[in-house]
C-alpha cells in the first residue's frame, strides 16, 4: 500500500475516525492491527521478517532487562551488600556480559536477516526485500540497545514493542525513532484535538505536494538522462545532478512530511528528519540536517560506542605514543567515522555505489575537519567571509558538492558514476541541453513550470520556517487566508500532482533502502 | 465567546471547503474531455437525457450501431420513432447497464442489441470505458457498469470524481475545452453519428484463425440478463449484426448467435448475409473502407431494417403524431444541415467532421 495510493488515504480515512471512535486502551490495539494490516498489504511473506524481530527484540530485551535488574536486587540486598567490592564488581560485570550477550545474539539474528534479505536482493530480482525492514531493524535495535545501556527499561507488553516496531507511517521511510521518543505519545490513547489533527493534515498535504507535485514529476527526466548517459552526458549530466537532487529531496521529505503529519493527527508526536538541509553551509552541517534520525543513530549506537570501547582506547595509547598526542586524538575519531560511514553506505544498499558514496563522505569529513584552523584564520583575516552573501556562497558550494555525491544512488556501477561526473566539466551540450535539449528528456516546457514553482513554493516555506514553525505562523492569519492556503495547496495537489493512470505509481526513493 | 470563536472557527472551515470544492468542481469541468475536435464518439452518450423519452426503438450497441443505422429514414419512411444508445467498443454489460438504465425512462417496443460486442468477455480499454460510462447520468446502472467494465489500472473513485483521472489534461487545454465549458452542442442525431464522405472499401484484412470460438461465459451472462430483463419489462429483444466488413464476423460466432435467439425465441438478423438486398455498394456506402457505413449506406440500411420492424416486428407507424412529427420536423431540418455543412467541408478540403 503506497502513501500515495487511494487505498493508502481509504485506509487512513477509517483509521483516523476508528481512532477517534473507539474508547481509551482499544486505540493501541487499533493502531497495531492497522499497522500490520498495513504491513501485510505489501505481502504476507514479510510479516514473518517483522514478526522475527518483534520476538527476538522483545524476548532478549526482557532477558537483558532482567538479568541488570536482577544483578542490581541483588547487591541491593543484604545478602549483596555482604559481598566485598571486588565481589560486587565480579557480581556487576558478570551481569553485564550476560546482558551483552544476549543483545549481541539479538543484534546478529537481526542484523544477519538485514544483510540476508538485502543481499540477496541485490543478486537477484525475483526476491523481494520486505518493506521498509532497514529502517524497522535499526528502530527495534536501538530499543534493545537502549534496554542493555539502562536508559529504557524493558517492557514487558509485547504488544507495545510490537507497535512500537511497526508503526505503520514509520516502516517506509522512518523517522527511525528510539523507544524513549515514541512511548511519551504512541502508547497513549489521545482524545480529539483539532490543532493536532488540522496540523497533521496539513502536514500530510505539503508531503503529497512534494512528492506529487515535484518529485515525481521531475523523476521522468531524470530517468531518461539516467538509462542513456551516452546520449545524455555534459550539460545534461548538469541537469541530471539537479534534477535528481530536487527530485529525491521532495520525495523523501515529501514522504517523512506524510508519515509525521499522519501520526500528528492521532496526537502521536514523531521525531523531525530534516532541518531545512540545502540551507546548510558545510557537508558537516548538511548531515546534522538530513535524515537527522539516520544520522543519531549511526553516532548513538556506532560511533559513540566504537570510540569508547577498549580496543580503541588502545589504538589511542599507540598512535599517541608513536605518532604524537594530536594523531592520538584524531586517529580514533578517523577509524570510527570510516566505520560509520562504511556502514551508513552498506545501510543504504549493498553495493560498491553505496559504500563509494559513504566512504566520500567520510574522506570531505575529515578532510574539511582537518582544514578547519585553516578555515578559521581565513575567516579571521577577510572579513567578507561573514557577511550573508558568503553564507549563500558556501550553501550553493554545499548544494552543488552534494549533488554530485547523490549521483552514486543513480548508477550501481561507481565507474560510470564518475564517468558522468566529469562529463559535467568535459561533456559540452550545454548549448544543447538548456536550448531546448531539456524538453527532450520527458519533461515538457509545463511539466518544469509547474515543477518550479512548486520548487519555489517549498523553498518559500523553508525560508519562513526558519523564525518559527509554519503552521504556528499560520494560526495568525485571518480564516480566509488560511482556507486560500490549504486550500489553493489541496487543488495544487490534486490538480498538478503526477499520479493516476499515465504515470507509473512511483516508489518512495527511500523504500529501496 | 468561546462558543462564538467555535462557530465562526466551524463557518470558515465549512467555507473555506466550499469554496474549494467549488473550484475543483470547475476545474473538473475544464479538464474533462468535450470530444468537440479531433474525437467525437466521446460524448454521445449524454445526449439522450434530453430527449423525450417516448421511443419505439432503442438501438444498443457499439460503432456499428450510431454510425450504420439512420432514426430519421426509420421515422420519414416508417413513421418509427428510434434512438441509437451507442458508444465506442460498447462492451456487453455496458450495454446491458444502458438498456437497464433506458429502461427506467421508457418502455420501448424493441430494444435492437447489435451482437458484435460478443467476442468481448472482459473489460478492454479505459479509453473506452470512459467513452461510455462518464457520460451516463449517475444510478445503480452506472455504478454497476463502472464496476463490471473496470480494467485493473482503473480505480471506481477516478469516475466518481473524474478530475483525479484527467487532471493531468491541465497543461494539454485545448480552445475547445474553453469554448464548450458550459454546453456543447449534439455530435449525433438521436444517437446516430453521420459522415457523408466516402472511403471504398478495398484490401479488407483477411480473418485470422481463432484459438477459440466460443463467446465467454461472461458476455453470455449478459446477454442473458439483457434478454431476461426485456422479457420482464415486456420489450422485444431484437439481436442484429450490423453489415460492416471489418471487424470479422466469423461464421462460428453467427451459428452461437443462431443457435442463442432459437433457444429463446429471439428475432437474429445478420446484415452481412442481406448486403445485396439492402443494395449496398461497398465502394460508395462507407467511409472508412468497410468499417462503417457513411450516410448512404446508413439510410440505405435503416430503409431495409425498417421495413422489417415495421413488417415483422409489427411496430406501427406514428407518422399522425402531432407533437412527435413537430419534433422530428426540426430534427430533420438539424440532419440535412448537417449534411450540407459536411459536403460544403469536403468541397472546402477540410476535414469533414
Amino acid at each position: 500500500m503506497l502513501f500515495t495510493s487511494y487505498a493508502f488515504l481509504g485506509f487512513l480515512l477509517i483509521l483516523f475516525v476508528l481512532y477517534y471512535v473507539l474508547p481509551g486502551k482499544a486505540k493501541i490495539v487499533l493502531l497495531l492491527i492497522a499497522s500490520y494490516f498495513f504491513y501485510l498489504s505489501s505481502g504476507l511473506w514479510g510479516g514473518i521478517y517483522i514478526g522475527v524481530t518483534t520476538v527476538t527484540v522483545y524476548v532478549f530485551s526482557l532477558f537483558i532487562g532482567r538479568t541488570l535488574d536482577g544483578s542490581k536486587a541483588f547487591l541491593s540486598s543484604p545478602e549483596g551488600k555482604a559481598l566485598s567490592k571486588d565481589e560486587k564488581k565480579l557480581k556487576k560485570d558478570q551481569a553485564k556480559r550476560k546482558a551483552t550477550l544476549f543483545m549481541a545474539f539479538c543484534i546478529m539474528i537481526n542484523i544477519g536477516i538485514l544483510a540476508v534479505v538485502k543481499t540477496l536482493g541485490t543478486m537477484r530480482t525475483d526476491i523481494l526485500v520486505p518493506l521498509g525492514i532497514s529502517f524497522y531493524t535499526l528502530q527495534s535495535l536501538s530499543y534493545l540497545i537502549d534496554v542493555k545501556r539502562g536508559t529504557e527499561k524493558a517492557e514487558k507488553n509485547i504488544l507495545k514493542v510490537a507497535l512500537f516496531i511497526s508503526f505503520f507511517p514509520l516502516t517506509v521511510q522512518g523517522p527511525i525513532s528510539r523507544f524513549s521518543e515514541l512511548k511519551d505519545t504512541l502508547f497513549v490513547p489521545h482524545k480529539f484535538e483539532w490543532k493536532n489533527v488540522s496540523y497533521g493534515l496539513t502536514r500530510m498535504l505539503f508531503g503529497y505536494f512534494k512528492k506529487l507535485v515535484i518529485a515525481d514529476r521531475l523523476s521522468a527526466g531524470v530517468l531518461t538522462i539516467i538509462a542513456d548517459t551516452g546520449i545524455y552526458g555534459g550539460g545534461y549530466a548538469f541537469l541530471l545532478l539537479i534534477l535528481y537532487t530536487a527530485e529525491l529531496y521532495a520525495d523523501f521529505t515529501g514522504g517523512i512530511d506524510i508519515a509525521i503529519g499522519a501520526a500528528e493527527v492521532m496526537g502521536i508526536k514523531v521525531p523531525e528528519n530534516f532541518n531545512c538541509p540545502y540551507f546548510s553551509t558545510s557537508l558537516k552541517e548538511y548531515w546534522r540536517r538530513w535524515h537527522i534520525t539516520m544520522c543519531n543513530w549511526f553516532k548513538n549506537y556506532v560511533f559513540y560506542p566504537v570510540s569508547i570501547s577498549k580496543w580503541m582506547g588502545k589504538i589511542k595509547k599507540f598512535t599517541g605514543s608513536h605518532f604524537g598526542a594530536y594523531m592520538g586524538k584524531r586517529i580514533p575519531v578517523y577509524i570510527s567515522s570510516f566505520i560509520v560511514w562504511f556502514l551508513t553506505g552498506i545501510w543504504h544498499g549493498i553495493g560498491w555505489n553505496f559504500i563509494t558514496w559513504g566512504l566520500l563522505n567520510f574522506a570531505i569529513l575529515m578532510i574539511s575537519e582537518e582544514l578547519e584552523p585553516l578555515y578559521d584564520r581565513f575567516h579571521k583575516r577577510f572579513s567578507f567571509s561573514n557577511t550573508f552573501g558568503y553564507k549563500v556562497f558556501m550553501m550553493i558550494r554545499t548544494f552543488i558538492l552534494i549533488c554530485f555525491l547523490n549521483l552514486f544512488d543513480c548508477f550501481s556501477n561507481v565507474g560510470q558514476t564518475f564517468s558522468v561526473m566529469g562529463s559535467v566539466f568535459t561533456g559540452g551540450k550545454y548549448a544543447e541541453a538548456f536550448g531546448g535539449g531539456i524538453f527532450e528528456i520527458g519533461l515538457s516546457r509545463a511539466d518544469l513550470l509547474i515543477a518550479g514553482i512548486a520548487i519555489i513554493i517549498v523553498f518559500l516555506v523553508s525560508v519562513f520556517k526558519q523564525k518559527a514553525p509554519v503552521r504556528d505562523r499560520m494560526q495568525n492569519l485571518p480564516m480566509w487566508c488560511r482556507c486560500i492556503l490549504i486550500g489553493g495547496l489541496f487543488v495544487a495537489v490534486i490538480v498538478f500532482g503526477t499520479y493516476g493512470i499515465g504515470y507509473d505509481a512511483s516508489q518512495f526513493i527511500y523504500n529501496r533502502f | 465567546m468561546m462558543k462564538k470563536n467555535t462557530a465562526k472557527k466551524i463557518t470558515g472551515i465549512i467555507c473555506g471547503a466550499l469554496v474549494t470544492v467549488l473550484v475543483l468542481a470547475l476545474l473538473q469541468r475544464l479538464v474533462m474531455p468535450k470530444y468537440m475536435s479531433d474525437v467525437l464518439e466521446g460524448g454521445m452518450i449524454a445526449e439522450y437525457y434530453d430527449e423525450r423519452k417516448d421511443h419505439d426503438v432503442v438501438f444498443i450497441g457499439d460503432c456499428e450501431v450510431y454510425e450504420n443505422f439512420s432514426p430519421k429514414v426509420l421515422w420519414e419512411k416508417y413513421g418509427i420513432n428510434s434512438y441509437i444508445r451507442g458508444s465506442a467498443e460498447q462492451l456487453v454489460w455496458q450495454s446491458y447497464y444502458l438498456c437497464e438504465e433506458t429502461l427506467k425512462y421508457e418502455k420501448p417496443k424493441a430494444i435492437v442489441f447489435n451482437v458484435l460486442a460478443m467476442e468481448f468477455n472482459e473489460p478492454q480499454k479505459e479509453e473506452y470505458n470512459r467513452m461510455t460510462l462518464d457520460n451516463m447520468k449517475w444510478s445503480s446502472s452506472k455504478i454497476k457498469s463502472i464496476r463490471a467494465s473496470m480494467t485493473g489500472k482503473e480505480h471506481f473513485i477516478e469516475y466518481v470524481f473524474p478530475i483525479l483521472r484527467f487532471h493531468s489534461r491541465i497543461t494539454e487545454l485545448e480552445e475547445a475545452d474553453l469554448y464548450y465549458f458550459f454546453d456543447k452542442p449534439d455530435v449525433t442525431h438521436n444517437g446516430y453519428y453521420m459522415r457523408v464522405d466516402v472511403k471504398p472499401a478495398e484490401n479488407i484484412p483477411e480473418p485470422r484463425d481463432l484459438s477459440n470460438y466460443s463467446f465467454g461465459e461472461n458476455a453470455y451472462h449478459y446477454l442473458d440478463m439483457m434478454r431476461e430483463l426485456c422479457e420482464k419489462e415486456g420489450v422485444e429483444l431484437i439481436l442484429i449484426k450490423a453489415p460492416s466488413l471489418y471487424p470479422y464476423w466469423y461464421p462460428q460466432w453467427d451459428e452461437q448467435m443462431k443457435e442463442y435467439a432459437d433457444k429463446y425465441g429471439l428475432k437474429y438478423y445478420n446484415f452481412l448475409e442481406d448486403i445485396d438486398e439492402i443494395g449496398l455498394d461497398f465502394s460508395l456506402d462507407t467511409y472508412d473502407s468497410g468499417l462503417h457505413l457513411n450516410l448512404s449506406g446508413a439510410e440505405k440500411l435503416s430503409d431495409y431494417f425498417g421495413n422489417i420492424l415495421q413488417n415483422e416486428c409489427g411496430i406501427s407507424s406514428r407518422a399522425d403524431d402531432s407533437i412527435l412529427s413537430a419534433e422530428w420536423e426540426k430534427k430533420i431540418k438539424a440532419y440535412n444541415r448537417e449534411i450540407e455543412l459536411q459536403y460544403d467541408r469536403m468541397r472546402k478540403g477540410e476535414d469533414v467532421k
